[in-house]
């Protein structure tokens, strides 16, 4: 019995894709695609575990919140991925891994040659191991040379240069020459040196590649936080489902309880509180009624209600934001790596010293053959192979680090940015605090009221709800036998006990002092139960060790102060709050204008914006997805520690940066003189070459702890 | 020289092979979900099979 079925089977009917980050391990894989496959209507779930990702091939009739739903029956959470480019990613790297493994091959075979032509191999043998040689070797330079080809021309077009030109000159220059030496029965070839050079080079390619996949998924993805359709009520009073694409002004949506907004909108019917965590950034659920304004995105809690769409699409004020998001991260992507700085400087200087030394040796009288042959191989020697190496080893072997610390770093333009920062803006709502209520007296329950509480809060969704449950189980309190459960919506959770009517509701009018709170009617007097929104673990550790490494924080909230004002004493932070999504921006800028380098740490929606905007960013794991996306860097669990961890790492793999660039200049220093003194035989080359590359690679994995 | 002749082919050939090998499993997406397939071999599949 195989469980997935061949792909061919399933030709015809549509896939559909679902983000689903809540698997971790064998088990899970099993659930999801066993429940899936069991499930009516879908043919197979093939589950990618590394993308945590899950393609459903499904009948027609399946629609995108059936299968959300589907997957939501077998406990884990699935975002459709509405963008089918992200499935394009990693192409490149593919592509530079295939040109890596023929130059690997080819290197390998040819190297195997030039060792016996180094230890002595003369006449007819030499030329026929030169001849076998250049077989292979010129081959794999057509193949494999493509990229750098390929991207030399391209700024040669533009009437530019870059790291790609010297090395393309350098390649075709060496095989064209070699291949000339083959033919009049030269002493030296130069083909193991081309291609190893390609190897090494490629090498470098394909780290540097991956790294940068990581971070491809875009701002598109901001727009999975709407809802990807609404159910629209027709003017013959009958419902249907319309994609969010197709929604338009003038249409009235049914919302039900626990559903997102896929359009901006104003109640027409009914009350209800609704999540707006995504647009403020405050955890407290906000009551609205008719007439108020709904944004797309926000979250119904408690009851149904109908919405008259005002805005959809591009004109919603999450569309809003994607943009504002865009636009800030533009000065991002004008960032320029520290490997192109070096390639700044190094390409026109390695042209000068090759076209140097062969015009000196011109002058000194040398032939055009002997001149070219040492210009060639100063063209080898300087071939920035160690140079391509040192940035996206170091990087790859701190990413795997942090990696292990659950932190999950994009790409690494990111840890230059991170090692550089000194100034770090907070967020507060889950990021300086857990981003969800914990309640705070639960021990003032008396046995008989803590089981009633915990059987009326397992029965309602609602997050206080959730939260007090989880509570009450942790400390394994008994359920009472609660019956007659019933959820009214916009107030609470009613049942019967022992014939008493028991409730778990909204406090009754003038009891609300807290801004979180819920009222039990138990077997006694009515309790009140308090919730907060505790800070993460660690936090005042974390700021305290920032401090000590010369980065001083603050915190920018959208909160009330009110809310802020505690966090911010309990920190020792000064704080700004009530803050928009453009403020906050607003507010990075005010830094950069000062000359400092900006972390911002953030979660919500409102801060998309703001992480877009600092010359760094991280978000923890249950941020949204608009602050996952613009995020450099996103942390797991509670602790806030891993925004210290990163700032180490980051530091650390800098230096090991500018050591890498210090050896691949030293060895450049000391093989230079002697390529342009003419005395770089190919078993020269070819061993300094491959001994710099292994320096720096060896000397990038010292990262490998650089994270405990 | 014959010896050369038979066994410089033959090594080519052989790396060719291993070459070929890894394009087409790279084709064929084995390298598409390298921590799933680890994970994959501890599903029980056999779970409702007749026991021997």
């Amino acid at each position: 019995m195989t469980l997935i079925k061949d792909q061919t089977d399933a030709g015809g009917l549509p896939e559909a894709l679902f983000s689903v980050p809540g698997m971790h391990c064998a088990g899970c894989i099993s659930k999801i695609e066993r429940g899936l496959a069991a499930t009516p209507g879908i043919d197979s779930a093939r589950v990618n575990f590394t993308a945590k990702r899950v393609s459903i091939s499904h009948d027609q009739g399946l629609t995108v919140p059936d299968l959300v739903a589907a997957i939501g029956r077998l406990g884990f959470e699935a975002q459709p991925v509405l963008d089918p480019t992200t499935l394009v990613t990693g192409e490149e790297s593919k592509g530079l891994l295939k040109a890596l493994a023929v130059a690997g091959f080819a290197a390998m075979n040819i190297m195997l040659l030039s060792v016996s032509v180094w230890s002595g191999a003369e006449g007819g043998t030499k030329d026929l191991f030169h001849w076998l040689s250049a077989m292979i070797a010129l081959p794999t330079i057509a193949y494999s040379g493509q990229t750098f080809f390929r991207s030399a021309w391209a700024a040669l077009r533009h009437g530019r240069t870059n790291m790609d030109v010297p090395i393309s000159i350098g390649v075709i220059l060496t095989g064209a020459l070699s291949l000339f030496e083959t033919a009049v029965h030269g002493p030296h070839a130069y083909f193991d040196g081309a291609v190893m050079l390609l190897f090494f080079l490629l090498g470098g390619r394909y780290l540097d590649s991956v790294m940068r996949d990581r971070a491809r998924e875009g701002v598109a993805a901001l727009l999975k936080h709407t809802a990807p359709g609404a159910l629209v009520l027709g003017k013959d009073g009958r419902t249907s489902w319309v994609d969010a694409k197709d929604l338009t002004r003038g249409m009235t949506m049914i919302l039900a309880a626990g559903e997102r907004l896929a359009a901006d909108g104003i109640i027409l019917k009914g009350d209800s509180r609704f999540d707006l965590s995504l647009m403020t950034g405050e955890s407290a659920p906000v009551t609205l009624g008719v007439d108020e304004m709904v944004h797309a995105g926000t979250l119904n809690i408690d009851a149904p209600v109908e919405v008259r769409i005002t805005a959809a699409g591009a004109d919603t004020a999450i569309a809003d934001i994607a943009r504002m998001m865009e636009q800030a991260g533009q000065s991002k992507s004008r960032y320029v790596r520290i490997a192109d700085r070096a390639a700044r400087l190094y390409a026109p200087a390695v042209h000068t010293l090759a076209a140097l030394s062969f015009a000196g040796w011109m002058v000194a009288g040398a032939g055009w053959h002997e001149s070219l042959l040492i210009a060639v191989a100063v063209l080898i020697i300087t071939c920035p192979c160690a140079l391509g190496l040192a940035v996206p080893a170091a990087q790859i072997v701190a990413a795997g680090a942090l990696m292990k610390k659950g932190v999950l770093v994009k790409d690494g333009s990111a840890l230059e940015r991170l090692a550089e920062v000194n100034v770090a803006l907070f967020d507060k709502t889950g990021t300086l605090t857990l981003g969800r209520p914990d309640p705070t007296n639960v021990d003032a329950l008396g046995a008989e009221d803590a089981g009633i509480a915990l059987a009326l809060a397992r029965a309602s969704r609602h997050p206080l709800s959730q939260s007090l449950r989880r509570a009450l189980e942790d400390k394994q309190t008994p359920a009472a036998d609660v019956s007659a459960l019933r959820e009214l919506a916009g107030f609470g959770v009613e049942g019967l006990w022992q014939g008493h009517p028991v409730a778990l509701g909204r406090p009754a009018a003038g009891a609300a002092t807290a801004a979180m709170a819920v009222e039990l009617t138990g077997a006694g007097a009515p309790v009140l139960l308090t919730f907060e929104d505790k800070l993460r673990p660690d936090a005042a550790t974390v700021i305290a060790q920032l401090k000590a490494a010369g980065i001083p924080s603050a915190i920018i909230s959208g909160d009330r102060a009110a809310a802020v004002a505690p966090v911010a004493r309990m920190l020792g932070l000064t704080a700004q709050t009530g803050m928009h999504p453009q403020d906050k921006l607003t507010a990075i800028a005010r830094h950069t204008a000062a000359g400092a380098k900006v972390l911002m740490v953030g979660d919500g929606l409102n801060d998309g914006p703001a992480l877009a905007a600092g010359h760094a960013s991280l978000a923890p794991a249950s941020a949204s997805d608009a602050g996952q996306n613009a995020a450099d860097a996103v942390f797991m669990g509670d602790s806030l520690m891993p925004v210290m961890t990163c700032i180490r790492v980051a530091r650390a793999t800098q230096a090991i940066v500018r050591q890498n660039f210090i050896l691949a200049i030293g060895y450049n220093a000391i093989a230079v003189p002697l390529a342009i003194a003419g005395l770089v035989t190919p078993l020269i080359a070819a061993a300094a070459m491959s001994g710099s590359s292994l320096i720096v690679v060896a000397n990038a994995l010292r990262l490998k702890g650089s994270a405990k | 020289m014959t010896g050369i002749a038979l066994l410089i082919p033959i090594a080519l050939g052989l790396g060719l092979l291993g070459l070929f090998a890894f394009f087409w499993s790279l084709k064929s997406g084995q390298f598409d979900d390298l921590d799933g397939a680890g994970l994959r071999i501890l599903i029980d599949d056999e779970e409702d099979a007749p026991r021997p």
